[in-house]
């Protein structure tokens, strides 16, 4: 019994970071239409980035989170000028491809400065609580606990701000946007930056229990695809459930069926989704 | 009608005399090393051509490219290796398996549309790659497969010498072109780039979109498994990483460099990348830093390569040389000589 | 020629196209006019077969095609254009229109690798019609030009003409004459006046109405999916109803 819900807890674990990485993909499909290769990229930089704020530098854990979140921030935002707006007409081809390039690059950035050895990042939060025999370390509670908070502030800021409601609107209709005078540049700019903070501080929040490399990001990215395809492509709340169904199936499967294939589950999930259905699971009728 | 003579000339004089270069060159060659390189930008070239027939004449992006090369190059060293075939019916068989594997796949990825398709075949190509570093018992996971036999030469010749070996592959990558060129050149090749221009205007224009798709697809899973069956052959010894998605990147690059969507463009781009890398050693490790913002400014600004961008140079150059309305005529027949090099 | 019975598709739970019968007649330029979002696009996309109705039939010449892929429809006799055709820009106009007939060809992967015949023949075939249609929409003197290098005029022209290599019987074209000065639209018209000489159905989507009102023998007026008009230019113009939804409605009621 205890060991179900050590289960549950790492499904939980798993589904926030997967949601939070899924929510930034999620968005910037939405509005741009842009299935961006290069997220999990931005993620295994958070990650480095915190890795460097804390070792390097010497400062504090959240302060590390949260330079890297800036840092990574702007570097989405880079990408959006220099790379997508360009492309914003080109053949839907060309995204994809030039977000390959960028996936490369920054990989090969990071492996040019830090080596592809693993390395670990230590938080401060290494105790173990024990709840009646049911036993939480800390950093999975904190993953938990600062996903669920930053998934509610980023509703806040999505419903009760004048540039969160312009999001939803882009998301909701391109072209009605355009009609009624919304900034396209800046909703653009705006929502890589949300993705980059939140893969940032996905990385941040797990790389302590996890490890930190160059490829890192490569099974997370992948992940995250089959996360918003099974949420359907653009939808928030969908990124969020497909987050949890892909981290319990992950955590249930690698503990009770096996270890070495549980990251197949999720994309056989995916080829067994397709396959039935190619508009995804929760996907509205065709336009 | 003047002008198909002059490409008479032109063109086929630059394919031999590539050819010739090609043939020669282990004799220019300053080592067997070199030699060496040269036959594995071939086999290269040869996947980058199969890439070319879905991504550049279809226009669906493949990231599940590298794993049929993988599953070209483990049917041929678990054939050889652990069932003990030798090489020829080991080769035929790696064929095989990945031109119905392709089919597999095609039928259920191809009605997927563009993301989907790309997210997809990614994830197929991670499953690939998982499959052999984990499938222990058949693909004896990251240790690798060891002693793949070479090619027989049924006494005549010895392909495990580098040279003999280069002229097989030499062989084959002739051949692949050949029929890469009949293909462009024919009506299913411009069907496939009808759709390339449009889900919808192609099937309005009366065109099978899934028959026509997969159709691409298995032609380009069958030219990744020869490939891949040619290199296990070439370096005989294989392991999980044959299916890193970082190889289907590399050969993403070399189509995009050389000109995607191009007859020449794979060849030039594979063995013009590899040399590059080769002669250049401090880029091995970090080529990407290059390649990866080469690949950003290529989409942008010359999306179809070197050789797009000097098929449309040479065109513009026809076009003005051509004046007059009299020469009209004859201009048709320039554009449709040379198309088939460009619809490629 | 075609016929629609009780057309329906519904998206989700709205109908973009809700119960419309209609009768398109050999011969005739046959005009679809309506305000935004009435559903015009999404009736070619039924009756081409790109969409699947939610309910109702459709006959070509007495053939049920309604539950029929695009594929068949077209190579039935159905030929179309689009608000905007991708073509690929550095072909030459030529290549682009030459596999505007491979519906009516049939060599395969082994054709190609032996270079038969049959492939020989429907090639040839192939590339006469498509100098045959260029010819047809007047276009002969840009055919070795890459469509990156010809007007915007032109383009829309060459769609004209890829639709009619495929050997149709009736054409359906949508907003031939969009984005087009007032000059280049007089030809659009005068184009599918020899369509119809030349024994082709003409089904047209379009804005411009005194186009329309000039060109066309029978307009169809849709508004939220329904049908809510048909009849002669002049009848039109004078029901009541047809200048309700304009006045009433969008705000492209008088381009």
């Amino acid at each position: 019994m205890n060991l179900f819900f050590q289960q549950i807890i790492n499904g939980l674990t798993l589904g926030s970071i997967y949601g939070l990485v899924a929510l930034g993909l999620t968005l910037v499909y939405g509005i741009l239409h842009i299935p961006n290769f290069a997220h999990g990229a931005l993620y295994m930089v958070g990650a480095f980035m915190s890795y460097f704020f804390m070792t390097d530098l010497g400062v504090h854990y959240w302060v590390a989170m949260a330079g890297s979140a800036a840092v990574v921030a702007v570097l989405a935002i880079l990408c959006e000028r220099l790379v997508f707006h360009p492309l914003r007409n080109s053949p839907p081809i060309h995204d994809k491809i030039a977000a390959i390039g960028i996936l490369l690059f920054l990989e090969a950035v990071v492996q040019m400065f830090w080596g592809s050895d693993f390395r670990r990042l230590s938080s401060p939060f290494t105790g173990i609580m024990n709840f009646d025999g049911l036993i939480i370390p800390e950093q999975r509670l904190l993953i938990i606990v600062g996903a669920f908070a930053l998934v509610i502030v980023l509703q806040l800021f999505l419903r009760k701000t004048m540039i969160g409601a312009t999001i939803i609107a882009m998301a909701q209709s391109r072209e009605g946007a355009f009609l009624v005078g919304i900034d396209a540049n800046r909703v653009a700019m705006m929502t890589f930056a949300i993705s980059g903070v939140l893969a940032a501080v996905a990385a941040s929040l797990y790389a302590p229990i996890n490890l930190v490399y160059p490829a890192m990001g490569h099974l997370v990215i992948m992940k995250a695809f089959v996360i918003i395809i099974l949420g359907g492509m653009g939808s928030i709340p969908g990124a969020i459930a497909g987050g949890m169904i892909i981290g319990f199936a992950e955590a249930f499967g690698g503990f009770y069926i096996s270890t070495a294939y549980k990251d197949i589950i999720a994309f056989g999930l995916l080829v067994l989704i397709l396959s039935v259905r190619p508009q995804g699971l929760f996907a509205k009728g065709a336009h | 009608m003047l002008f198909k003579l002059g490409s008479l000339l032109m063109k086929p004089g630059a394919k031999m005399a590539l050819l010739a270069f090609a043939i020669v060159f282990p004799f220019l060659a300053a080592n067997e090393y070199q030699v060496y390189v040269m036959a594995s930008a071939f086999v290269w070239a040869i996947a980058v051509y199969g890439l070319n027939i879905i991504t550049g004449y279809c226009g669906q992006l493949n990231l599940a490219h590298g794993g049929f090369f993988a599953i070209g190059a483990y049917t041929l060293g678990l054939l050889t290796a652990d069932a003990g075939w030798s090489f020829w019916p080991a080769f035929v068989a790696a064929l095989v398996i990945t031109a119905v594997l392709g089919f597999f796949v095609g039928i259920v990825s191809l009605r997927l549309k563009e993301h989907y398709f790309a997210i997809f075949t990614l994830c197929v190509g991670f499953i690939i790659y998982l499959l052999i570093d984990k499938w222990e018992e058949l693909t004896h996971g990251p240790i690798g497969v060891r002693d793949i036999a070479a090619p027989s030469g049924f006494g005549l010749v010895d392909f495990t010498e580098t040279t003999p070996f280069y002229y097989l592959v030499l062989a084959f990558l002739v051949f692949s072109i050949w029929f890469m060129g009949r293909l462009s050149r024919s009506l299913l090749g411009r069907t496939f780039i009808a759709i390339r221009n449009g889900d919808e205007l192609a099937q309005s224009l009366g065109i099978n979109l899934m028959r026509n798709k997969v159709l691409a697809f298995v032609l380009s899973t069958t030219y990744a498994g020869l490939a891949g069956a040619l290199y296990a052959g070439m370096v005989r010894f294989i392991g999980p990483e044959e299916a890193n998605i970082n190889h289907t990147f590399d050969m993403i690059t070399y189509l995009l460099v050389g000109g995607i969507g191009t007859l020449t463009g794979p060849l030039l781009g594979t063995v013009g990348i590899v040399w590059l890398t080769q002669s250049l050693q401090f880029l091995e490790e970090y080529r990407m830093i290059i390649f990866g913002p080469l690949l950003v400014i290529l989409v942008i600004f010359f999306p179809r390569g070197i050789t797009g961008q000097f098929l449309t140079w040479m065109h513009h150059k026809a076009q003005s040389l051509a004046p007059g309305k009299k020469q009209k005529a004859s201009k048709v027949q320039t554009a449709s000589a040379r198309e088939a090099e460009n619809n490629a | 020629m075609l016929k629609v019975e009780h057309l329906t598709k519904m998206f989700g739970g709205l109908a973009a196209v809700n119960d419309v019968s209609v009768d398109l007649e050999a011969g005739k330029i046959n005009a679809i006019i309506g305000p935004n979002g009435a559903g015009k696009s999404t009736f070619f996309n039924l009756i081409s077969g790109l969409h699947q109705p939610t309910s109702g039939r459709i006959l070509l010449d007495g053939v049920d095609v309604t539950r029929m892929p695009c594929d068949q429809v077209a190579r039935l006799g159905v030929g179309r254009t689009f608000q905007t055709t991708n073509l690929f820009e550095q072909a030459t106009v030529l290549d682009n229109l030459i596999v505007g007939h491979r519906l009516r060809t049939r060599s395969g992967l082994w054709d190609v690798l032996i270079n038969s015949k049959r492939l020989q023949r429907e090639e040839k075939a192939a590339r006469d019609k498509a100098m045959e249609a260029l010819d047809f929409v007047g276009l002969t003197q840009v055919a070795g030009q890459f469509i990156a290098d010809i007007t915007q005029e032109e383009r829309k022209r060459v769609a004209f003409a890829l639709a009619l290599a495929t050997d149709p019987k009736i054409v359906l074209l949508d907003e031939p004459a969009a984005g087009v000065n007032p000059e280049e639209t007089e030809g659009f018209a005068a184009l599918m006046r020899k369509m119809v000489d030349n024994g082709l159905t003409v089904c047209l989507i379009e804005h411009k109405m005194d186009m329309i009102m000039s060109l066309a023998d029978k307009i169809m007026v849709l508004d939220h999916g329904e049908k809510i008009a048909e009849g002669t230019p002049e009848e039109v113009r004078n029901n009541p109803v047809v200048i309700e939804a304009y006045l009433g409605g969008d705000e492209d009621a008088a381009a």
